[in-house]
C-alpha cells in the first residue's frame, strides 16, 4: 500500500553494531500470527529487548534514552533469513524510515524498498565513521538525500554516495508501490499469460 | 548464438517487460502461499477493490503454525486458529486451490508442490517463504518474496525483480558412507558464509549433485536462501522426469513427452559464463554440525570449534555472542556434548527419504534416555509412507514420538518448542538464536546425524556408530 513519500531526512541515529541479524531477530517467529498489519513495533527486536517476564533489558540499545532517531545503522548482513515482510513492518512501525548497513540481505532489502523504508549501503568504513560519531555524541546527526542519494553526517560534513535504482528511486519519492505500476501493464500480462499456458 | 546459463534461459522467458534503469516486470507461473504471510496481502487487495487475476496458478496450505497433534480438532491457539481460518475463507472467496488439515495433500508447502507435480522444470515460482527455493531442485526458478509481493502476484501474476548475479557452485567426485546432501550444502554454507551468496543465484552442478535422487536435491536448494542466494537450481535430467512422470499434476500422454523434449533444453549452454565460481570435492566433505547461531558456522561433528584468532571489533563480538548464546568456548571439541532433543523434518528433511535414513539408522536400537525425539513428517503423503513402509513402527519403537505434518520446531511458532537453554540437533533449516523457541540452542545436521545422536545422546560421528 501506499506509504509516506521520502525525500530528506535529517535524524540522530540508533546504533546495532552486530553482524548478521536475522529477520527471526528482529521480529520472531511467534509474533507472526497477526492478520492485519499493526502494532507490530511492539515486538521489534523482542528477545533482545526484553526477558522472558516482559521487563526491558537495560543494555539493549532500544532501552537506552541515551538513542532515539528515524535512522537505524546495523553491522553487516542485516536482515538475513526469513522472507517476512513483518521485520520490516516492525522496523516502520516502531518509527524507523531508513536502515543503515555496509551489507544487506537480498528479501530484507526489497521488503524495505516496497513499503517505503530506505536501506542505505554504506562502505564499512563510513560505517564505522557514523558508529563512532554516534557513540562520542548520540546527538550526531546524519541527513539522508534521496534526491542526491547521499548520506552525511553532519557534525563533519563527511558524506558518502548510496545506490538505488532510478525505478525504486522515483517509487520513494513519490510513495508509489509496485502494484500501482502493475495494474497499469494488466494488458500486456494477460497476453503474456495466454501465450504460456 | 548467445550463451546461455539455465537460469539465463529461465528467467528471460519470463520477463514481460523490462523497466529502464529498473527492475523487470517478472511473471510468476506458480504461486505457493500459506497462512502467515498472505492474510496482509489479501487484506490489502480488498482495500484496493481487485480480484485474484489468475487465481489457478495459486495454491495454498496451511502449515507454519498449525500444531503436530490433533490436527483434526479445532486449533486451540486463538490467534493461529484465526490465520489459518482466514486462509480457508480467502481462498474460498478467491477460488483458490487449499490442500487444508486433515485433507490427503496437507503439509508443508514446499514438500506438497513437488509431491504433487505442481512443480516442474523451467517454471517460475514464487512464495512467502524464504525456503521456496527448494523447488529449485527441478530447474524452475523458485524464491521467497515479502507479502507486498503476494499482494503483486495475486493482482497481477508479476512482481517487479532485478535480475541477480549468477553463480555456479560445483562439487564433483563421490560422497563417503554415512554423507548426505545435508553435508554437502552446510559444507559449501561454512565455506562461503552465512553471506557469501547474497545478490547472487546459484547453480548447482558436478558429478555430485547429478548423483542424488531429487528429495536429496531439494534439501541442497532450500538451503540456497542460508548462504544469501535468492535461491538455488539444478538441471533436469532423468532423475528429475522419473520423479515427476505419473504425479498429479504432470503432464500426461504426448503433452509428457513434448515437456520432457522441452526440459531437456533447460541446462547451461557450454561456455556460457558465471559472475561467479567454486569448485568443492566430494571427498573433502565429512559429517557436518553448526555450533554458532547462523548457518554458516558449521564444522565437521569430528571437529573443534574456530578459535579467535584474527578476529577483532564488530566482527570478534558477535562471535562471542553467539557462543556465548550457545554455552560453547572458542577452540572446544564438538563430539561429546550433551544434547537434549532430536528434531527431524522441515521441508529441508522432512521427506519419506529423510525418514527412511532415520529409521534405517535406529531400527532395533533406542533412543538415549536424555533424549526427546520428535520425528515431523513434511505431509500427509510422506506420513502414510511411512506408515505402510513400517517405518513409524521402527521410530516409535526406538522411542521417537511421531507428530502430524506442519513446520513445526524448526521455526516454533505453534506448540513444538524447545525449551530455553536446551540443546536440540535438528534436521531442519536455521540455529538462529530463539528460532526453536526463546532461548532454545540448535545445531543444524543431517538426518544420519540426528539419529546418531538420539542413539548416543551426544554430539557424534554417524560413521562411528552402528
Amino acid at each position: 500500500m501506499a506509504y509516506d513519500k521520502f525525500n530528506v531526512l535529517t535524524s540522530t541515529v540508533v546504533p546495532l553494531p552486530t553482524e548478521n541479524v536475522d529477520t527471526d531477530q528482529i521480529i520472531p517467529a511467534r509474533f507472526l500470527k497477526a492478520t492485519e498489519r499493526e502494532g507490530f513495533g511492539d515486538n521489534l527486536f523482542r528477545d533482545w529487548r526484553y526477558d522472558v517476564e516482559g521487563n526491558p533489558k537495560k543494555d539493549f540499545v532500544l532501552n537506552d534514552p541515551t538513542y532515539s532517531g528515524k535512522i537505524l545503522i546495523a553491522g553487516r548482513n542485516f536482515g538475513s533469513g526469513s522472507s517476512r515482510e513483518h521485520a520490516v513492518w516492525a522496523i516502520y512501525d516502531y518509527g524507523f524510515r531508513c536502515v543503515v548497513s555496509s551489507f544487506f540481505a537480498d528479501i530484507f532489502k526489497n521488503n524495505c524498498l516496497n513499503i517505503g523504508v530506505l536501506p542505505v549501503t554504506v562502505t564499512p568504513e563510513f560505517a564505522e565513521v557514523i558508529f563512532s560519531a554516534v557513540e562520542a555524541d548520540p546527538s550526531a546527526e546524519v541527513e539522508v538525500d534521496i534526491d542526491k542519494q547521499t548520506i552525511t553526517l553532519l557534525s563533519t560534513g563527511q558524506s558518502e554516495s548510496f545506490d538505488i535504482n532510478a525505478y525504486k528511486k522515483e517509487n520513494m519519492k513519490n510513495g508509489f508501490d509496485d502494484i500501482d505500476y502493475l495494474l497499469n501493464l494488466k494488458e500486456e500480462i494477460v497476453a503474456f499469460e495466454k501465450e504460456r499456458r | 548464438m548467445e550463451k546461455k546459463t539455465l537460469f539465463d534461459k529461465v528467467w528471460d522467458a519470463h520477463v514481460v517487460k523490462s523497466v529502464q534503469d529498473g527492475p523487470d516486470v517478472f511473471f510468476i507461473d506458480k504461486h505457493f502461499i500459506h497462512e502467515v504471510t498472505s492474510p496482509v496481502a489479501f487484506l490489502n487487495l480488498e482495500k484496493r477493490g481487485i480480484d485474484v487475476m489468475f487465481p489457478e496458478r495459486t495454491v495454498a496450505t496451511p502449515d507454519h503454525n498449525v500444531p503436530t497433534i490433533d490436527q483434526d480438532k479445532t486449533i486451540k491457539d486463538k490467534l493461529s486458529r484465526m490465520q489459518v481460518e482466514k486462509l480457508r475463507e480467502n481462498c474460498k472467496k478467491h477460488g483458490i486451490d487449499l490442500h487444508d488439515l486433515g485433507s490427503a495433500h496437507h503439509g508443508i508447502v514446499h514438500v506438497i508442490g513437488p509431491e504433487l507435480g505442481i512443480t516442474q522444470p523451467g517454471m517460475t515460482i514464487v512464495c512467502g517463504d524464504s525456503h521456496t527455493s527448494t523447488h529449485g531442485a527441478f530447474g524452475a526458478i523458485a524464491f521467497g518474496i515479502g507479502t507486498s509481493e503476494v499482494e503483486m502476484v495475486f493482482a497481477t501474476q508479476c512482481i517487479m525483480q532485478s535480475k541477480a548475479k549468477k553463480m555456479r557452485i560445483t562439487v564433483d567426485g563421490t560422497l563417503g558412507k554415512g554423507v548426505t546432501s545435508k553435508d554437502i550444502i552446510l559444507y559449501i554454507i561454512s565455506k562461503i558464509s552465512a553471506a557469501g551468496a547474497t545478490g547472487y543465484f546459484v547453480e548447482y552442478a558436478g558429478s555430485a549433485i547429478q548423483s542424488l535422487s531429487m528429495e536429496a536435491r531439494m534439501t541442497i536448494c532450500n538451503m540456497s536462501i542460508e548462504m544469501g542466494a535468492r535461491g538455488g537450481l539444478i538441471a533436469p535430467d532423468e532423475t528429475t522426469f522419473n520423479y515427476l512422470k505419473g504425479k498429479q499434476y504432470a503432464p500426461k500422454g504426448e503433452a509428457w513427452d513434448k515437456a520432457v523434449a522441452d526440459w531437456k533444453q533447460l541446462k547451461t549452454d557450454e561456455g556460457a559464463t558465471f559472475d561467479k565460481e567454486y569448485n568443492f570435492d566430494a571427498e573433502d566433505i565429512e559429517p557436518m554440525i553448526t555450533y554458532g547461531t547462523n548457518p554458516g558456522m558449521g564444522i565437521k561433528v569430528i571437529g573443534n570449534i574456530p578459535s579467535t584468532e584474527g578476529m577483532e571489533g564488530s566482527n570478534k563480538k558477535t562471535y562471542l555472542k553467539s557462543l556465548d548464546y550457545m554455552g560453547f568456548a572458542p577452540g572446544e571439541a564438538i563430539k561429546g556434548k550433551k544434547v537434549d532433543f532430536v528434531f527431524v523434518g522441515s521441508c529441508t528433511n522432512g521427506r519419506i527419504e529423510d525418514i527412511r535414513a532415520v529409521a534405517g539408522f535406529v531400527k532395533g536400537k533406542k533412543k538415549a534416555d536424555n533424549i526427546t525425539a520428535w520425528i515431523v513428517p513434511g505431509s500427509r503423503e510422506v506420513e502414510k509412507l511411512a506408515h505402510e513402509e513400517g517405518l513409524v513402527k521402527i521410530l516409535e519403537e526406538a522411542g521417537f514420538e511421531l507428530r502430524q505434518p506442519g513446520c513445526s520446531a524448526c521455526l516454533a511458532m505453534n506448540d513444538d518448542k524447545i525449551p530455553a537453554g536446551k540443546y536440540a540437533v535438528s534436521t531442519s533449516n536455521r540455529n538462529f538464536e530463539g528460532r526453536q523457541g526463546p532461548g532454545a540452542r540448535t545445531m543444524l545436521a543431517s538426518p544420519l546425524t540426528v539419529a546418531a545422536v538420539a542413539v548416543t545422546g551426544e554430539i557424534c560421528d554417524p560413521r562411528e556408530v552402528f
